[in-house]
């Protein structure tokens, strides 16, 4: 029998919060985080921007010397840390695993030295002896080890767009194989600093655009058109159950069930089939029926034929199952990316609590192909108990990753 | 430049790459390490900077020349006299 795994910290910064309590609350009143946003060679363009303060817990010089996703990865493990109300000082650090999930890593430090060096005449005399120790793919886990003076593994599970959910997974299995009895698990995305990210979106025909920035992310609707990218991070403190209840830890819930696959079918074209398959092997790894679950975090990107091929899955698991709610996030914050997983169960986990499932956000004509029973669109809906929420991530390459969170119970 | 220019331009160059430290009480004769958090990496930055901003090279078997501020003003000095 595999040890239980709960949930007992949360740290993060998302364009509308820098902490789960801001963001719940931007979530329940309908406040969006995107801005207009210009970035070097591509030009205007929009994007979700944090403002965390990193100097609560990193140096200037650390700042410096590191990556964009080392510091919100370093400000979201403080505050998960924090407030898991763990006694930090006394913890032992070689017993500490930090598991973060990305999508890309690397491409916003070499932009930048390819930038620099430009304005030398690209002599490579000059490109920067930091290079290396920022762009290994470990580096925003390896910050948080700097940082926190952690000494057990650390490691980022490359996953595209499904690696919040994914490095969940990975922290939770590495608990019980005790390769480490406190894990911090989540994923990060300094990706609005790569020119690359939105020249690529746009040129795929992927890339939202507005005349008003709140308005440019918006999943579901007949009008979408595309991804608005964001920065962001969360981590989350996992224990193994008799460890939390050993300290008296606050338990945000029980991960108890979850599913990686593989679509193999296309570099960046969704199978919808393969996403169905992906929640129904969660759902069975929980022991689960669709009709169990509360509310269900669409991935749901703001893309034309990714929304609604998602939606299409979903139709044919969750059929006949009045009390499941959806709901997704993007619409408040942009694809956070390698964050996006994580961040979004965040907002819904206090529904645990406050049995509300936050609605969407600009959603102002809903798309007829995207229509969902119980799609909560407009306003927080009161849904009653909620035991369990069911998060979806799909990324590029054809990775899905599902994630079951039941309320804790004894 | 003037050694008084020299030591501006590497108090400049000092106050990037240690953001966190009060360079106001620097103390010319004393090595850097003693008085600040420096490392090889940081090191690095000083002789990287130099390179960028006054196309001063420094060779790897000098930067021992680079231990302190007199004696990097006094390394520089000829090196940098006609910029």
């Amino acid at each position: 029998m595999l040890d239980r795994i709960v949930i007992t910290g949360v740290g993060l910064t998302a364009p509308n919060g820098n902490n789960l309590a801001e963001f719940r609350q931007a979530l329940l009143e309908g406040r969006g985080g995107i801005q207009n946003y210009e970035i070097r060679y591509f030009g205007k363009t929009h994007a979700g921007i944090c403002d965390y303060v990193a100097t609560k817990y990193q140096t200037k010089k650390e700042i410096r010397r590191g990556t964009r996703a080392g510091s919100i990865a370093i400000y979201c493990s403080h505050e998960a840390v924090n407030d898991a109300g763990i006694d930090w000082e006394n913890v032992d650090k070689d017993r500490v695993g930090v598991y973060i999930g990305i999508t890309e890593h690397g491409n916003v430090e070499t932009e930048n030295e390819v930038y620099n060096i430009s304005q030398y005449g690209y002599d490579t005399s000059v490109w920067t002896h930091h290079h290396n120790p920022r762009t290994v793919a470990n580096n925003p886990a390896g910050e948080v080890t700097l940082n926190m003076k952690i000494s057990g593994p650390h490691y980022t599970i490359g996953a595209a767009c499904a690696a919040g959910n994914a490095s969940l997974i990975q922290g939770a299995q590495m608990l019980q194989l005790g390769e480490c009895d406190l894990a911090l698990a989540g994923g990060v995305s300094e990706s609005i600093h790569t020119f690359g990210i939105f020249a690529a979106f746009h040129n795929q025909g992927a890339l939202a655009s507005n005349e008003d920035p709140l308005k440019a992310s918006r999943p579901l609707d007949k009008n979408r058109n595309g991804i608005v990218i964001s920065e962001g991070g969360c981590m989350y403190t996992l224990e193994r159950l008799p460890d939390a209840l050993a300290r008296g830890a606050k338990i945000y819930g029980e991960i108890v069930g979850h599913c990686n696959n593989s679509d193999a079918t296309d570099f960046v074209l969704p199978n919808p089939e393969r996403q169905a398959q992906c929640v129904q092997k969660a759902l069975a790894s929980a022991g689960l029926k669709p009709q169990d679950i509360n509310i269900v975090n669409l991935h749901a990107t703001g893309t034309h034929s990714g929304d609604a091929q998602e939606c299409a899955g979903l139709r044919k698991v969750f059929v006949d199952c009045p009390n499941t709610y959806f709901n997704a996030t993007k619409g408040f914050i942009g694809h956070a990316m390698g964050a996006a997983g994580a961040l979004e169960l965040a907002g819904n986990l206090p529904a645990f609590e406050d049995g509300l499932c936050h609605a969407c956000l600009n959603i102002d004509e809903l798309d007829e192909e995207c229509a969902l029973p119980n799609l909560v669109i407009d306003a927080p809906r009161p849904i009653g108990d909620v035991k369990y929420i069911l998060n979806t991530s799909f990324g590029m390459l054809g990775i899905n990753s599902v994630v079951i969170v039941k309320k804790y119970e004894e | 430049m003037t050694k008084q220019e020299i030591r501006e331009a590497v108090l400049d160059i000092l106050s990037d790459i240690a953001p966190d430290e009060d360079l106001s009480e620097l103390k010319d004769d004393v090595s850097f390490r003693e008085q600040m958090e420096l490392d090889s990496m940081d090191f690095l930055d000083i002789v990287m900077e130099l390179r960028r901003r006054y196309k001063v090279n420094i060779p790897e078997e000098e930067y021992t020349a680079l231990g302190s501020m007199s004696s990097t003003v006094e390394y520089l000095a000829p090196k940098m006299a006609e910029l």
